[in-house]
């Protein structure tokens, strides 16, 4: 198990050099830079432009940016930020709770629901029941997601006036930061609601954020569960006299599991980029919106810290989604 | 009162072109400790016959039946809890391919107690013992190192070891083996029948062997069911099939032995067992059939004497040729 966990470790040392080369050079392949987007509409001359650029650094050939940044890095330093002024690593780890808290909310959400679903699709093959589900997650996978927070936001929001539109928590609470996860925070202080209230902001965030891994999940998990019901051992579970309830949740998810495993590993790169869209359409204050804004505002350090951070967080996912492959499927580990 | 039996079981299966009649009035009844033989071709309805009566054939298929009982009980009018209760327990059955019947994800000794746990309750883990035991009646060598393997790790025949462990684990009083040796190498084969047999006559229970191959129908069997296109045509005691065949079928299947082979060439029977769009009028068997006359293609035979044939080969006086070149 610890020389399987060390080689998909070292797997990722290319990967974080393909980042770092990709995040770096993406940013600089925009059109204008930072001293011209700080100056706005007024512009600034050619020689004060050159002479802050030399400043900042931006004035060397790209290969010694290039070389300098990757250095930095390596001994744990992201840079500065080019607007604020603060420690990108500082600034992305006090928005990151936010958006992970919403990522993990989603993803619970599409797994908790489709992969019963796709359980039930396969398991009524053939049927309304299973025609439903699947119109459903089609629906739901061609949702683009900022038509379907509109959409839920309108009925829950407006006329339903259910839930809020935007944020966190409602503005009557103040709630010391401790997690950065608000249903943690606000189970630990002492107002009361808090906790409700965060429960509330987060319902339709999660749903518009979990709606395509949750059809991907159940699509997946119905496919998967199709061929490994018609496999001989699942006709030996039965014939040991084993309920359909065993059979299906013991001898045949087990090994459907493996391939929707892997779809859910995938699945957080999706959610992350989803967040994004969603974070903007619910003013969520997380790592989303915080990119988008260095995007417009050509935060060299930020845009490149923060998209390393995110492809770091995708790669332990998908370490973790490899380690689980293991413990479900004993053929790889052995 | 037999064990098990079986009147007129009929299957269809619903498809796309209408119903497919795999399994077309067959009757079997069985007593403890017999050993009956069930052979034909590909296609005969021989493993679907037995699915029917262990409850695993698929939503599509339909099941009739004039009467089938096992032990005194009605399968027909059972409840799938029921049935459930003797699947695994008192009937069981292992499959042609040991390799892919037992499920990857789990080890032996999880698979193994799982049956036991299902029947007779109680932890999977206190009946570590008994599958120890068990491993070592199929005879797998070092039971104890055996019991966390997975079946990637077994060969073919340890994993139809595993699989007879499993399915005698609950001691039934009928096992049925659907061709249990087919997907495995010639000298594991002898070897599997050996165990199956052995086991049969110490548990003394019953034990429907599948087949397709007559050289094991002749080591093993008391009694032959010849099965061909869903119909059973012949049924009787394995010295008399193999001294004195009466269906023009079973005669050809045991001259299509290589043992039997005069020239270079086997003597195969010509052309397939009819599907579903092609099933001939009157005896099913008549456009295969050497000695087919004009009522066999006009109208189907009805069983006379056990054999379902308008004119059923004459009972020979005294010749056992067969038997001595197989036996």
């Amino acid at each position: 198990m610890f020389k399987f966990f060390f080689k998909r470790l070292l797997v990722l040392v290319p990967v974080f050099f393909g980042v770092t080369l990709v995040a770096f050079g993406f940013i600089r392949a925009l059109p204008g830079d930072p001293i011209e987007v700080l100056a706005g509409e007024r512009g600034v001359s050619p020689e004060r432009h050159a002479e802050l650029m030399a400043q900042l650094g931006l004035d060397k050939p790209l290969w010694q940016q290039y070389l300098s940044y990757v250095g930095d890095v390596l001994q744990g330093d992201l840079g500065t930020s080019l607007i604020t002024n603060r420690p990108v690593a500082e600034e992305f780890f006090e928005l990151f709770p936010a958006t992970a808290e919403l990522a993990i909310c989603a993803m619970l959400f599409a797994i908790i629901i489709g992969i019963p679903a796709g359980i039930v699709a396969a398991v009524k093959r053939g049927t309304l029941v299973d025609q439903g589900i699947m119109s459903l997650s089609l629906a739901g996978y061609s949702m683009p997601i900022f038509w379907w927070g509109l959409l839920l936001i309108i009925l829950f929001s407006n006329t339903l006036n259910l839930t809020p539109v935007s944020g966190r928590l409602s503005f009557l609470f103040e709630v010391e930061p401790v997690t950065g996860f608000m249903l943690i925070d606000s189970l630990l202080s002492d107002e009361k609601g808090a906790f409700k209230s965060a429960l509330h902001h987060l319902v339709l965030p999660t749903i518009v954020l979990g709606t395509i891994p949750l059809a991907v999940i159940a699509r997946q998990t119905r496919s998967a569960m199709l061929e490994v019901l018609s496999e001989d051992y699942v006709r030996t579970a039965k014939a040991k006299g084993l309920s359909p309830l065993r059979v299906i949740s013991v001898h045949a998810l087990r090994n459907a599991m493996i391939t929707v495993v892997t779809v859910i590993g995938l699945q957080v790169a999706v959610l992350l980029a989803g967040a994004i869209l969603t974070e903007t359409i619910f003013s969520w204050p997380g790592i989303g919106k915080w990119i988008i804004f260095s995007v417009f505002s050509r935060d060299y350090y930020a845009v490149q810290g923060g998209l390393l951070l995110i492809a770091a967080c995708v790669m332990v996912v998908n370490l973790i989604v490899d380690l689980l492959y293991g413990l479900i499927n004993p053929r790889i580990v052995h | 009162m037999a064990l098990l039996e079986i009147t007129n079981l009929t299957v269809e299966f619903a498809t796309a072109h209408g119903s497919l009649r795999a399994v077309d009035r067959v009757s079997l009844s069985l007593d403890a400790g017999d050993i009956v033989a069930i052979v034909g071709e590909s296609g005969s309805g021989k493993s679907v016959a037995m699915l029917a009566l262990m409850g695993l054939l698929p939503w599509t298929a339909t099941i009739t039946a004039d009467r089938m009982s096992f032990d005194g009980k009605d399968l027909l009018t059972m409840n799938p809890k029921q049935r459930r209760a003797i699947i695994g327990k008192d009937i069981s059955m292992i499959f042609q391919e040991p390799m892919t019947s037992l499920n990857p994800c789990f080890n032996v000794e999880y698979q193994i107690s799982e049956v036991l746990a299902q029947h007779f309750g109680g932890k999977r883990r206190s009946y570590k013992p008994r599958v120890i035991e068990l491993l070592k009646k199929v005879g797998i060598p070092a039971p104890e190192t055996r019991l966390k393997a997975y079946p990637h790790q077994l060969s073919g025949g340890m994993s139809q070891r595993v699989m007879i462990a499993m399915m005698i684990a609950c001691e039934p009083k009928l096992l049925i083996a659907d061709e249990p040796t087919t997907a495995l190498d010639v000298t594991i084969q002898a070897q599997i029948l050996e165990l199956l047999v052995e086991l049969q006559k110490a548990n003394g229970m019953a034990l429907v062997l599948i087949t397709h191959d007559m050289a094991v129908v002749a080591e093993t069997a008391d009694r032959v069911v010849v099965q061909y296109a869903g119909q059973q045509v012949e049924q009787r005691s394995v010295i008399e099939l193999f001294n004195n065949p009466r269906h023009p079928y079973t005669e050809a299947l045991l001259s299509a032995l290589p043992e039997y082979a005069k020239e270079k060439t086997l003597n195969a029977i010509p052309g397939v067992v009819p599907g579903q769009l092609d099933r001939p009028v009157g005896c099913l068997f008549n456009p295969r059939c050497e000695y087919a006359q004009d009522l066999c293609r006009q109208q189907p035979p009805q069983k006379s004497e056990g054999v379902l044939c308008h004119y059923p080969l004459p009972l020979k006086a005294g010749s056992n040729s067969h038997t001595e070149v197989i036996l």
